[in-house]
């Protein structure tokens, strides 16, 4: 076992810790959204596919199409899944026009 | 210029990254902090991606950029576009991405290398289990995708009894190609070996769970693809994979064991599949059709409503595919005009996503606060007047509490059963995605309306407005 290794294993186990952590802070309510953040946030694969992509000499044609799918699998998942979130996290927010308009009503 | 480049400068970038993951996701919790959360772990992953630009020895450039620029193309309008009611299916199909880029580069790796030839063994099997599970989860994602979407059909598809052997026999066929290879095997066929029958696993996995059990699949499929990032990170000793891949893992495992806990269901047991439509509706159909059931017009269930002190509102999957939410919204301001309380009752499964409904009331700017959840509600339906149920069919059917036979005996449920009286909006009289029936239907204090949910809603509101 070399110490990076056992580096990344202890990395491993505290991020798991942190994210049990913050997640279960999250209201039931908010629960979609979450999924579609953490969602997106696992679309950081696309840095493995840049580290082997860019960090690869000659790696021939083939590989090279399954590399740049995977960039664009995983741009896909990162870009779409932090707009998605955001629209939905929007829809959440009250409008602001919206509550005044309200009070008039029911006045 | 050269610190730019250096490895302990990167490193460094890394962990402003991914305190930027943590700090957003943190700042999620509350639906006012939620939206700068989102941008706060969005700018964690633009650090991240600067960071691995920056590492020495950067090539293909414009292949690179290729991948990025049609990656963005494509997923801008995806997003823009859906619609809120296809949320679940569009996160089903982003997670799938995600998986299938880890499988994908675990291959070109795997070519790369030589068959994993002069790497460390950790490496390697941290490379065949993202490869492995990211196949499966791209495979299963899409399935789910598809089953949401429509295009396959949502009921369970499988092989029966023959199911749990050959899924457990792919599962082996899997393992055993990744030994190989593991043990210096150098054949590409392994490698392809490998993704095949982990692929064939995704299929068969999701392929019989119904769709009422989505949820839970949809949080397990990003736990593992969560997974298999956090392994990816392992393998290519990249700090920010780890943590971000580790974290949604975390998350996507909470999620997954809240949900099924919600549906009092064991996550083996939804994996083993066969809720959906295995288990047939234990004997109810023979009494069915004697059993009386009351109809009720949208003119009754609007003075119901206009004469009642408080009304709870419990959608379901049903008000989803109607698109009804501004409707149900609409005619909630019409109740509140005339001084009737309107809540909402949202059970932690309605819907084929958790907080699938509150996504689509927020849409319909239903305020935050008339939303709640399962045990604050279930205290109150005694002194409710009347519930309305839009679309919502297992999550309030008594038999989970009365009934030890049901097969969702023990499932917590809405008490609308406790209420005054009830209105249940539906199709027919046929069975949810369960295929159970619902007591709820037969008891002499409900009402159904039947008729699409969005129709009716929208009937509702014109008498309610003539009133």
């Amino acid at each position: 076992m070399d110490s990076e290794l056992v580096q990344n294993l202890g990395i491993l186990v505290l991020a798991g810790f942190a994210g049990f952590l913050v997640i279960s802070k999250v209201p039931n309510t908010l629960h979609t959204p979450l999924m579609s953040a953490t969602n997106a946030v696992h679309g950081v694969v696309v840095l493995a596919a840049l580290i082997v992509l860019g960090q690869g000499v000659d790696l021939g044609v083939f590989n090279d199409i399954l590399l740049v799918i995977a960039i664009i699998f995983g741009t896909i998942n990162v870009v779409g899944g932090f707009l998605v979130t955001d629209r939905m996290l929007g829809m959440f927010k009250g409008k602001p026009g919206d509550k005044a308009k309200k009070q008039e009503e029911t006045a | 210029m050269s610190w730019i480049q250096d490895p302990a400068f990167i490193n460094i970038l890394y962990i402003i990254s991914f305190s930027l993951f943590i700090y957003g996701l943190m700042k999620l919790t509350g639906p006012k902090t939620a939206v700068q959360g989102n941008w706060i772990a969005a700018a964690g992953m633009g650090v991240a991606v600067v960071a691995t630009l920056l590492i020495r020895g950067m090539s293909n450039w414009w292949l690179i950029a290729l991948g990025v620029v049609v990656g963005t193309v494509i997923s801008i309008p995806a997003a823009y576009k859906v619609k809120m009611t296809a949320m679940p299916q569009m996160v089903a199909l982003f997670n799938g991405l995600g998986g299938g880029a880890i499988a994908l580069i675990s291959w070109a790796q795997f070519r790369d290398t030589g068959g994993f030839a002069e790497e460390e063994l950790s490496k390697v099997i941290a490379s065949l289990f993202a490869a492995l599970v990211g196949s499966i989860s791209f495979w299963g994602s899409n399935v789910a995708f598809g089953k949401l979407q429509e295009i396959l059909p949502g009921k369970p598809v499988g092989l029966g009894r023959l199911q749990q052997p050959v899924n457990l026999l792919t599962f082996v066929a899997a393992v055993v190609c990744a030994v190989a290879i593991a043990s210096g095997q150098t054949s590409e066929w392994w490698m392809i070996g490998l993704l095949i029958a982990s692929a064939i696993l995704g299929l068969m996995v999701v392929l019989p769970i119904g769709g009422a059990d989505m949820p839970v699949v949809i949080s397990l499929l990003n736990a593992l693809t969560g997974l298999s990032a956090a392994a990816k990170g392992i393998a290519l000793d990249n700090t920010a994979l780890i943590v971000a891949g580790m974290i949604v893992g975390a998350s996507g495992s909470i999620l997954t064991s809240l949900m099924a806990k919600a549906m009092n269901r064991s996550i083996p047991a939804i994996v083993a599949g066969g809720f959906g439509g295995g288990g047939t509706s234990g004997g109810g159909d023979t009494g069915g059709e004697d059993r009386h059931v009351n109809s009720t017009s949208a003119a009754d269930a609007a003075i119901q409503m206009a004469y009642a002190g408080n009304v709870v509102v419990v959608p379901g999957y049903g008000l989803a595919v109607a698109q009804a939410q501004h409707l149900v919204k609409e005619m909630a301001e019409l109740l509140g005009e005339k001084g009737i309380t309107v809540s909402y009752a949202i059970h932690p499964v309605a819907g084929r996503m958790p907080g699938h409904m509150n996504v689509l009331l927020a849409e319909a700017d239903v305020p935050y606060e008339a939303l709640k959840e399962m045990d604050e509600i279930n205290s109150q339906f005694g002194q409710t007047d009347v519930s309305l149920v839009i679309g919502a069919n297992d999550v309030t059917n008594p038999a989970a509490e009365t009934n030890p036979d049901s097969p969702i005996y023990g499932m917590p449920i809405l008490k609308v059963n406790q209420s005054q009286s009830v209105i249940v909006l539906k199709r027919s009289m046929s069975p949810g995605f369960a295929g159970i029936e619902n007591e709820l239907y037969y008891d002499p204090k409900t009402a159904m309306l039947f008729g699409d949910a969005k129709s009716s809603v929208a009937d509702i509101v014109e008498e309610l407005k003539q009133l």
